[in-house]
């Protein structure tokens, strides 16, 4: 069968953790919103943010590197416009997010119109090249998988072991764990319940805004309107899906991206027999049903969007 | 003697105001090492208030908060952090616990106590510390044990190494038996003796005469906010305590002599399939008559849930019959019961007796929101639904803001009220009150039996489900007892006395327990 062929040839696998990698950054930082019992809805115009700062900031002479820096800092002024709305004010966090996001996205196509008044075409960077690391990138299949992709994709794979041993083995990812589940827990034992909170909303829309940069600064070379395409609200559905745990994010994550590729090349194998958009609704299909069998019975942090006010009654 | 001991702790003139209410007013309170205080008041006293306002959850509007330093001087506590009252030695067991259920124990223990930016946690020394804790005090407890598994009285114990593994010298707890079985609360105190007994100093918040008068060395009775006495325990009667908290003499309810009528409820063998003994009734057959109160006990989970959802309605029996006045109950809807007659005091008023966040002329409508009375095609009429209300407040006394004030506002004793208000409306024929005064102070339990007393003589049948033997023993003319979803026949209670109860209770027949 040549639709299973797809599935074992190498190309296919690099191409999906290629696609899951923005997926992966953003489904991170969601989840140590979540964690800590914020929802992020503003994710979607935060990756728009770090897509447009990334690659703006290496057009105007910065570094590649110094270009991921600048995306996580504009990310994480983002979240801490969200924190204060959602934590210290304590207001809606559906609304807050979406205002948010409206608000990140606009900013954005603002800052490309100002400093490009006059462009046509986005003008292009150097992205981040493939790795190639002598040795490990020429062993046999898993070289190629993981070692002949940019150093982000690297990155996010770390982070997500990062951020598994943040949660679960140090004091403050307990403390974040909790805070997420009972604030009032963490108050009785004399820590700050909003400090945490708005710390996890900043620190993890830093990480969502790498998902962007990825876009604009290594799967393309420039910044477009539309360009992150509902993906953030994929990583919040795919957060779920990992019952907020970092290790199935990594999974769902890359699980995605592989219903992506695989709809790629199922194309050229079926050809013109099917209309195309029938193979792009496939991955979100795919994900819908996957959220649906795994995720019936998630536990979800029990205090995910309830505001915490001390001394209310 | 007593006055040899060093103070440990010291509350001077604490005020605070919510609004125009005035929760504690000026409260004066001295604590001093190895003793057992309890603060008694009736909900809404001002208990909890205070012992938040010690352990910083709320800032105080006026006064301060003195607690003894390692060389028993005594220093002012910063007002408002409970990161400086766990760091003075000053530990609190509140009422909901604060505990964050999916993780283990000793996560729960652990959280807060280690620097917050070390990059891994050493839990041997914790282990160490709580196993020696454990056997000291002996408070066992699975330390890897994930919270949600546990039971209630479990997490108390959870709650109280919490505070003993920060050395607390001071121990606050809020209520502590609300959630606990007699055998629970036995031994809660034990342990707080023991405890006591090696130095700490503990507060405990009830409203209980029982465990008050039991347990404590020393009582401070609030009311309305202020200390209205204070006196050593071993001196103190329980009428005078309890007037004390009341403010007014307390006039215990009278069950007059009363003869039943005709049958109001006949439950025919009837079963529930369930998916626990909780939650199923095996063959069930029940007669209650008008003019009387039939008390159904039993230790809780015994299928006491499943006998008052089937007469509310929620349920539909799996077998058997039903019959309300000769007529077969065949809709199976709690909407229908409540037309059919059939007045409903659930067991938890938060959850299934009231929307928190509604008025109170919204709750006490909501039973019959779909009659003629508040509603003309389809449109709500407020003035009917205000009045209602309003009539309910003035009879029932309840005390709140207004009907439209939201009714999560009120106190325990005043909800419950409100519910009762709902229920008797309209002269039901039958009651069925499940744990009718859990959780409430001495004198709204009083006008709870009061009520449902009135209600027996105007001719209604009451099936009463509680855990309160007193209370069984003070209302029912029979009573019937729940074991493994089976409801053995109801007794006359003037034949019945406390041994037998329990041991029916505990699964024996009545007949072989009589002989």
């Amino acid at each position: 069968m040549e639709i299973f062929d797809i599935l074992v040839t190498v190309s296919f696998w690099v191409a999906a953790l290629r696609i899951a990698t923005p997926l992966i950054f953003g489904v991170t930082g969601a989840l140590l919103c979540e964690r800590a019992g914020v929802l992020n809805l503003g994710i979607e115009g935060i990756m728009t943010v770090g897509a447009m700062t990334g690659w703006i900031t290496v057009h105007l002479g910065g570094s590649l590197w110094g270009g991921v820096v600048a995306a996580m800092a504009m990310g994480a002024l983002c979240g801490l416009v969200l924190a204060v709305l959602t934590v210290k004010l304590g207001l809606s966090q559906h609304v807050s997010g979406l205002g948010v996001t409206m608000l990140a996205t606009s900013a954005s196509y603002f800052t490309y119109r100002v400093v490009l008044p006059n462009a046509n075409t986005p003008p292009r960077i150097q992205p981040f090249e493939p790795l190639n690391i002598p040795g490990l990138s020429d062993l046999p299949v898993i070289g190629p998988i993981l070692f002949q992709q940019t150093a982000l994709t690297l990155l996010a794979i770390a982070l997500v072991a990062l951020t598994a041993w943040f949660l679960n083995r140090t004091p403050l990812g307990l403390a974040l764990r909790a805070v997420g589940e009972n604030p009032a827990a963490v108050e009785a034992q004399g820590l700050d319940v909003h400090r945490l909170r708005m710390g996890a909303v900043v620190a993890g829309s830093a990480v969502m805004a790498l998902g962007g940069a990825f876009l604009t600064m290594s799967a393309f070379n420039a910044f477009f309107f539309e360009m992150v395409a509902g993906r953030g609200w994929i990583c919040i559905a795919l957060t779920v899906f990992a019952s907020w745990r970092p290790g199935k994010a990594l999974i769902g994550a890359i699980l995605f991206g592989a219903f992506d590729a695989f709809q790629v090349r199922l194309q050229q194998v079926v050809g013109g027999a099917v209309p195309g958009q029938v193979f792009l609704m496939i991955p979100y299909l795919l994900s819908i049903v996957a959220l649906v069998v795994w995720s019936r019975k998630a536990s979800y942090p029990k205090a995910l969007m309830v505001p915490y006010i001390k001394g209310q009654r | 003697m007593t006055e040899t001991r060093p103070i440990v702790l010291e509350l001077r003139t604490i005020t605070k105001r919510f609004g125009p209410l005035v929760a504690n007013d000026a409260v004066d309170l001295v604590m001093r090492k190895g003793e057992i205080l309890a603060l008694l008041g009736e909900n809404g006293a001002g208990k909890t208030t205070l012992m938040n306002i010690l352990f910083g959850h709320y800032l105080a509007d006026a006064g301060e908060v003195l607690v003894a330093d390692a060389h028993g001087g005594l220093q002012p506590l910063p007002p408002g952090s409970p990161h400086a009252a766990l760091a003075a030695g000053i530990g609190m067991v509140h009422q909901h616990f604060t505990l964050a259920e999916n993780l283990t124990v000793l996560d729960n223990i652990t959280l807060g106590t280690e620097p917050l930016f070390a990059l891994h946690r050493s839990t041997r020394a914790a282990r160490a510390k709580l196993e020696d804790l454990m056997a000291r005090s002996g408070l066992t407890v699975d330390l890897d044990a994930t919270v949600a598994r546990l039971a209630v009285g479990e997490r108390q114990r959870i709650e109280i190494l919490k505070a003993l593994y920060r050395d607390a010298r001071i121990l606050v707890l809020d209520e502590p038996t609300a959630v606990l079985t007699p055998q629970e609360s036995d031994g809660l105190f034990a342990t707080l003796r023991a405890l006591a007994a090696q130095g700490l100093s503990v507060v405990f918040i009830s409203h209980k005469l029982n465990e008050v008068v039991s347990a404590s060395d020393r009582v401070a009775v609030l009311r309305g906010g202020r200390k209205v006495a204070e006196r050593e325990t071993a001196g103190a009667d329980r009428a005078t305590l309890a007037e004390l908290m009341v403010g007014r003499p307390i006039a215990a309810s009278r069950r007059e002599p009363r003869e039943p009528g005709r049958t109001v409820l006949k439950l025919d063998a009837v079963s529930v399939a369930g998916h626990d003994v909780r939650t199923r009734l095996a063959s069930v057959s029940l007669d209650l008559r008008e003019g009387e109160v039939v008390g159904v006990a039993g230790v809780s989970g015994n299928g006491q849930t499943a006998l008052a959802s089937l007469v509310c309605g929620l349920v539909a029996p799996s077998a058997g019959t039903m019959t309300l006045l000769d007529q077969a109950l065949t809709e199976f809807d709690p909407g229908a019961f409540v037309a059919a007659g059939i007045g409903r005091i659930p067991e938890d008023r938060h959850s299934e007796g009231v929307v928190g966040s509604m008025s109170i002329a919204e709750n006490v409508a909501l039973e019959t929101i779909g009659t003629e009375r508040f509603q003309t095609g389809g449109f709500l009429k407020f003035g009917a639904m205000r009045q209602a209300a309003e009539e309910a407040i003035r009879g029932y006394e309840i005390k709140c803001p207004g009907p439209d004030a939201p009714i999560r506002l009120l106190s325990g004793g005043n909800m419950q009220k409100a519910i009762l208000a709902r229920a008797l409306d309209g002269a039901p024929k039958l009651i069925i009150a499940n744990q009718p005064t859990r959780g409430l102070d001495v004198g709204a339990v009083a006008e709870v039996h009061r009520r449902l007393l009135a209600a027996r003589m105007r001719g209604a049948a009451v099936l009463l489900i509680s855990e309160d033997l007193d209370e069984l023993f003070e209302l029912s003319d029979r009573i019937a007892v729940m074991f493994r979803s089976r409801l053995t026949a109801a007794l006359p209670s003037a034949g019945l006395d406390l041994k037998t109860l329990g041991l029916m209770m505990a699964g024996h027949d009545p007949a072989e327990v009589a002989a």
